[in-house]
């Protein structure tokens, strides 16, 4: 039964394969209620297919998966009536006004007449379809189209909301316009959960990330720690002259001088306090510093240690398949 | 509400979408009420003549042979609309709101149930349709109030079973472009039975399928309600056929539905 403390996603040992591919080895999740969590990974990664598991469109091979407090397996009804999907192909009747989609989705919610045209109304305001509530659309452009298609996802008040690469193929503006939708979202108590291949998206709106390379999960934790867990970080510190570089050096002992910029690389955590450690000794050195620069590790080196490879791939399988 | 009431709701919902649909894309309908149309033109007026002469008759010719022909053309309707049918529920099916409807708690069979209505709705205004226009043409039916009541049942009874066979035929189907051509075969039998020309007119072989297809008696019991002919055993293996094809589409059409989606 679901209890209030359960988590909204839980899955234990998530495994699917299509004929002898292997798409999914193994997948653990436990996402607390009312937070983002964010699945992070190349196309091919099975994203997809984990999102489809959890939504109760293709059935896992192996293992088992809880979403709102139901098995995904054995109660499936239950599970729809508490989730919202948000696909990567927009799931919108191209032939209906956005308005006439909405109204489907309320219908189909048994939300009642004046209900059901309440919430329509007030979902045409939120995401700024007011206007073109009365066109087909077939004639949106691909942002308002996304927005929409979330739009519909929400007629039924969701408690978990699975978002497909909600951003792919948005420009940066509508990108933003969607980021700030899902923090909105958040803000309202619902549990979001996030695919994507854009490290700075995951960055921005989830509360804990996991990397998925070929099918299985390969770190998780929140966009600081996976950012912690790899090397990198460091100051550089620039000087006028070579005389400046060398006492420096001294100073710091082990860190390595660069002659030719005139430049020390000082390996570091990131952290304030060892930040203000450093500056102290140069000050007390009397070390004159040129220029000085702070690099952390961003989810771009974090997702090259992990994987092997860079975070995008080329060429888009999915795309081809359909 | 209980399982069945909201089957039946959510039905009239999709029913409602099916119908909007159409409105909104009229081409497609125009297209295929145009085509039983055009055939009936054809037959009457380029064929006409030499068959009816053949056919003989007390009046023979062409007047005869509108007569004979305009079973067959009612259901070629049924048999033309139904192909829309298949193309507008594979066009759901490749589209991404299938698989929203498919993530949602309602009445899955609804998804089906919606085009299945729509479309016999669709199917019931082309037949009145294309029969006023063969009146208009010359047509003359001698049905009674209760053969026209019996017609209606019949042919709701015939659509409703094709529609289901074509609900199936799209759901096979991968693509939009070969669910356009998919229900063909189904708009030639008519000509291999006893539709355009009597069975007793072509070679042995032949002329056992033509009896023995499903086109036959249903033509024959269309024709035998709209002009008194005999009827005979035609009108039992009429409802036969339709609840065979009825019940083969509706399984094969929810097995191919609760599979999963791959695509």
């Amino acid at each position: 039964m679901s209890t209030p403390s359960e988590p909204a996603i839980t899955a234990t040992g998530l495994r699917r394969s299509f004929g002898d591919q292997l798409v999914l080895d193994g997948i653990d999740l436990d996402v607390p209620r009312g937070t983002v969590f964010s699945l992070l990974g190349a196309n091919g990664a099975g994203k997809t297919t984990t999102v489809k598991i959890l939504s109760t469109l293709i059935a896992a091979d192996g293992g088992s998966a809880r979403v709102a407090g139901h098995d995904v397996a054995a109660e499936p009804d239950a599970v729809r009536a508490a989730i919202g999907v948000t696909g990567q192909f927009s799931a919108v009747d191209n032939l209906l006004t956005g308005r006439e989609n909405l109204t489907l989705m309320a219908d189909l919610h048994h939300l009642g007449r004046a209900a059901g045209r309440r919430r329509v109304a007030d979902l045409l305001d939120r995401f700024d379809l007011a206007d073109a509530a009365g066109k087909p659309v077939a004639a949106y452009s691909g942002g308002m189209r996304r927005r929409l298609d979330l739009a519909m996802t929400l007629v039924g008040t969701p408690q978990v909301i699975f978002l497909d690469e909600p951003t792919t193929g948005l420009d940066p503006r509508s990108r933003r316009g969607m980021w700030q939708i899902v923090r909105d979202l958040v803000a309202d108590g619902v549990t979001i959960f996030l695919t994507t291949q854009y490290l700075e998206e995951a960055d921005e709106l989830a509360d804990r990330i996991a990397v998925l390379h070929r099918g299985t999960i390969v770190a998780e934790g929140t966009a600081d720690e996976l950012k912690r867990r790899i090397p990198g970080g460091h100051v550089l510190l620039r000087f006028a002259g070579p005389s400046e570089l060398e006492s420096a050096a001294r100073l710091m002992g082990g860190a390595a001088p660069d002659g030719d910029a005139l430049a020390l690389r000082v390996p570091h955590d990131g952290s304030v306090r060892e930040l203000k450690a450093l500056l102290d000794r140069l000050d007390a050195g009397a070390v004159d510093v040129d220029s000085m620069s702070l690099h952390t590790p961003d989810l771009d080196d974090v997702f090259l240690a992990l994987t092997g490879g860079p975070a995008h791939e080329t060429g888009d399988e999915k795309v081809a398949t359909r | 509400m209980s399982t069945m009431a909201y089957a039946l709701t959510d039905s009239a919902t999709m029913l409602r979408r099916n119908l909007r649909r159409m409105i909104r894309y009229p081409s497609m309908t125009v297209l295929l009420v145009g085509m039983p149309v055009v055939l009936l033109l054809l037959f009457v007026y380029v064929f006409g003549g030499a068959l009816g002469a053949g056919i003989g008759g007390p009046a023979g010719g062409r007047a005869e042979y509108v007569n004979y022909v305009t079973p067959a053309i009612i259901l070629m309707t049924i048999t033309s609309v139904i192909q829309g049918t298949s193309i507008s529920v594979t066009m759901d099916m490749t589209e991404g709101i299938i698989d929203r409807f498919r993530t949602m708690a309602i009445a899955r069979v609804s998804v089906l149930t919606g085009h299945v209505l729509g479309s016999l709705l669709q199917a019931m205004l082309a037949i009145a349709a294309v029969l006023g226009f063969a009146v208009l043409i010359g047509f003359r039916p001698t049905a009674g109030p209760g053969d026209w009541l019996a017609l209606t049942g019949v042919l709701a009874m015939m659509s409703f079973a094709f529609v289901w066979l074509a609900v199936a035929l799209g759901l096979a189907s991968k693509t939009v472009e070969s669910s356009s051509n998919v229900g063909m075969p189904l708009m030639l039998l008519p000509f291999v039975g006893s539709g355009f020309v009597p069975t007793d007119s072509m070679p042995t072989a032949l002329r056992w399928f033509a009896e023995y297809q499903p086109f036959t008696p249903l033509i024959e019991t269309i024709r035998g309600l709209l002009l008194g002919t005999p009827i005979g055993a035609s009108g039992w293996l009429a409802v036969g056929w339709c609840a065979v094809i009825t019940l083969g589409g509706y399984l094969w059409s929810r097995r191919l539905f609760n599979r999963e989606s791959t695509r």
